[in-house]
């Protein structure tokens, strides 16, 4: 589903890899924890498996495509398949809840059939279905990440990538969008999620790929955030 | 491709940097409108070769006193020349009559001149233009009936050259606005972009097109490129209408200057137009390809 064989990424003007030398394999339908202090290289992963950036050495398949070799044209389409969540939410503060989800379908030119039915469907999946018609400067913080979860997961990704999607929220708040994380990975979407909150990574016990530095140090399943916690 | 989607993201484009959009507007406007008048001057300057130079080339002034026995002997020459295509004889109350149509529009300068101050003449047209020597050999100035004989041509030569001067500036002023206008477009189109930042960054991650993505900004710079032609096209209107029908009637009337007719404005219309979106929407292109990340 994904993989990276011997990743090295090194941004132009920098002396030191974000990432060095990681390869890994990340199943379907699997639930993973990328974790790591600041700058150890967790967005800068994400960022590679949107083919947002290349890798200056080795490869990333995603969705069995080699993304090294992929033409620009062929990109919309990955993404297409990949949904992504970030700590700052990135909704459109101009359009309503629902209007966010569907913009999603309709940059892709889904029919509008389409979209009058499935945006109240994910709005209820994720808990919003009184909402629609809310600006997201009228939501708390909990709620505007479901809208942008909502979003990430309408046009049903096989894979769903967050970047600290609980770094802005309260724990009580960071639970209920775990359990809605979780929930979307029970529909067999594959999710990957950065994150340095431990109280998370150590309640759910699901698999941890640890980054230090650019380096994959560690990969447990059933992990928790500190070793020997 | 949602018709209504893209529309509304253009209107609001433009909308939201009024004032760039107007700035671009303008500029393309007036560099169109040189270039419209630039292909008009060029349109006029080959109407104007075709009514000179076919005609008359030379002119061979009669003296006061000539005698009938010398005109008549003048005009059995001429039609004799192998060297002359065609003349024609006139006197001068036509002369006159000419003089007064062609400066109807300064009354006092024909209320000035006596309706025989103007000398007679034979206006010939050459074989071949460039061989005035050879006539000019024929008839001596000051000598049977003859005052002088002179080269139309060259006078001609002289007039298109500074017709073409203008038409060269003219141009030259449209290309120097046209780079002004193409510039301003990149800015606007950067402009744009960037307040459309999140907009496009989400269009980006859910995996919009590169096309659905540019269509807007490329939609926005072609509308203005096409208002901008809009006005230029009125602007050459409004010329046509103020300026070359009533300020120059009189020397059109009298031939000296072709009429800038309808039919010109309507052929160089869908130039101008294309032109304007054509070079926006390029402008607009290049400048997403090189400066904002789609
Ligand atoms: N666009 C960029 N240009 C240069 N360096 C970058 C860029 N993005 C990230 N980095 C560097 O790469 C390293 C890893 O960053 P990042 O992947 O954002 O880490 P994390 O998400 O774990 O905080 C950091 O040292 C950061 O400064
Ligand atoms: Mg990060």
């Amino acid at each position: 589903m994904i993989e990276l064989q011997h990743v090295t990424k090194l941004y132009p003007a920098s002396s030191r890899p974000a990432l060095e030398d990681v390869s890994t394999e990340i199943d379907k339908g699997e639930f993973v924890f990328l974790i790591g202090s600041s700058g150890s290289g967790k967005s800068t992963f994400l960022r590679l498996l949107l083919k947002e950036d290349d890798p200056t050495k080795g490869n990333v398949i995603v969705n069995g495509k080699t993304l090294n070799t992929m033409s620009k044209w062929q990109v919309p389409k990955l993404r297409r398949t990949i949904g992504c969540v970030f700590q700052d939410f990135r909704l459109l503060r101009n359009r309503t809840v629902a209007q966010n989800v569907a913009f999603a379908l309709e940059v892709i030119n889904k029919p509008q059939r389409t979209i009058k039915r499935v945006v109240p469907e994910v709005l209820e999946m994720v808990g919003l279905e009184g909402k629609a018609n809310r600006l997201p400067s009228e939501l708390s913080g909990g709620e505007q990440q479901r809208v942008a979860i909502a979003r990430a997961f309408v046009n049903r990704p096989l894979v769903l990538l967050a970047d600290e999607p609980t770094g802005n929220l309260d724990p009580e708040t960071s639970e209920g969008i775990m359990l809605l994380l979780e929930r979307i990975n029970r529909t067999g979407t594959t999710v990957v999620m950065a994150t340095h909150d431990y109280h998370i990574v150590d309640s759910m016990r699901r698999r941890v790929i640890e980054l230090n530095g650019g380096v994959l140090t560690r990969d447990q399943s059933r992990g928790v955030y500190g070793v020997g916690r | 491709m949602r018709v209504n989607f893209v529309l509304s993201e253009v209107a609001t484009g433009l909308r939201r940097n009024l004032t760039m959009t107007v700035a671009m507007i303008l500029t393309t406007a007036i560099s169109l409108g040189l270039m419209g008048t630039g292909l008009l001057i060029a349109g006029m300057i080959s109407d104007m070769k075709e009514i000179y130079y076919d005609k008359v080339q030379v002119s061979i002034f009669l003296a006061d006193d000539v005698t009938d026995e010398q005109r008549a002997a003048i005009d059995q020459q001429l039609s004799g020349s192998p060297e002359v295509a065609n003349h024609i004889y006139e006197s001068k109350d036509e002369a006159y009559a000419r003089f007064q149509q062609q400066f109807s529009q300064q009354p006092e300068l024909v209320q000035n001149t006596p309706p025989d101050a103007l000398p007679e003449s034979f206006r010939v047209e050459l074989v071949n233009p460039e061989r005035y020597s050879v006539i000019a050999a024929e008839f001596p100035n000051g000598q049977n009936g003859v005052d002088q004989v002179r080269d139309e041509g060259d006078f001609l030569d002289r007039l298109f050259s500074l017709l073409n001067g203008a038409r060269n500036a003219t141009i030259a002023v449209a290309v120097v606005q046209a780079l002004a206008a193409l510039l301003l477009i990149s800015n606007t189109i950067q402009l744009a972009a960037f307040n459309r930042r999140n907009e496009t960054n989400i269009m980006r991650l859910v995996g919009a097109s590169r096309w659905y993505t540019q269509l807007p900004f490329i939609l926005e710079a072609a509308l203005a490129g096409l208002i901008g032609a809009l006005l230029a096209i009125g602007g050459l209107v409004v010329t046509k209408i103020l300026f070359v029908d009533k300020t120059l009637a009189g020397p059109i009337r009298a031939g000296i200057i072709p009429p800038v007719d309808w039919g010109a404005i309507a052929f160089i219309s869908p130039v101008i137009a294309a032109a304007g979106v054509g070079l926006a929407a390029v402008a607009a292109y290049v400048t997403l390809r090189l400066y904002v990340r789609i």
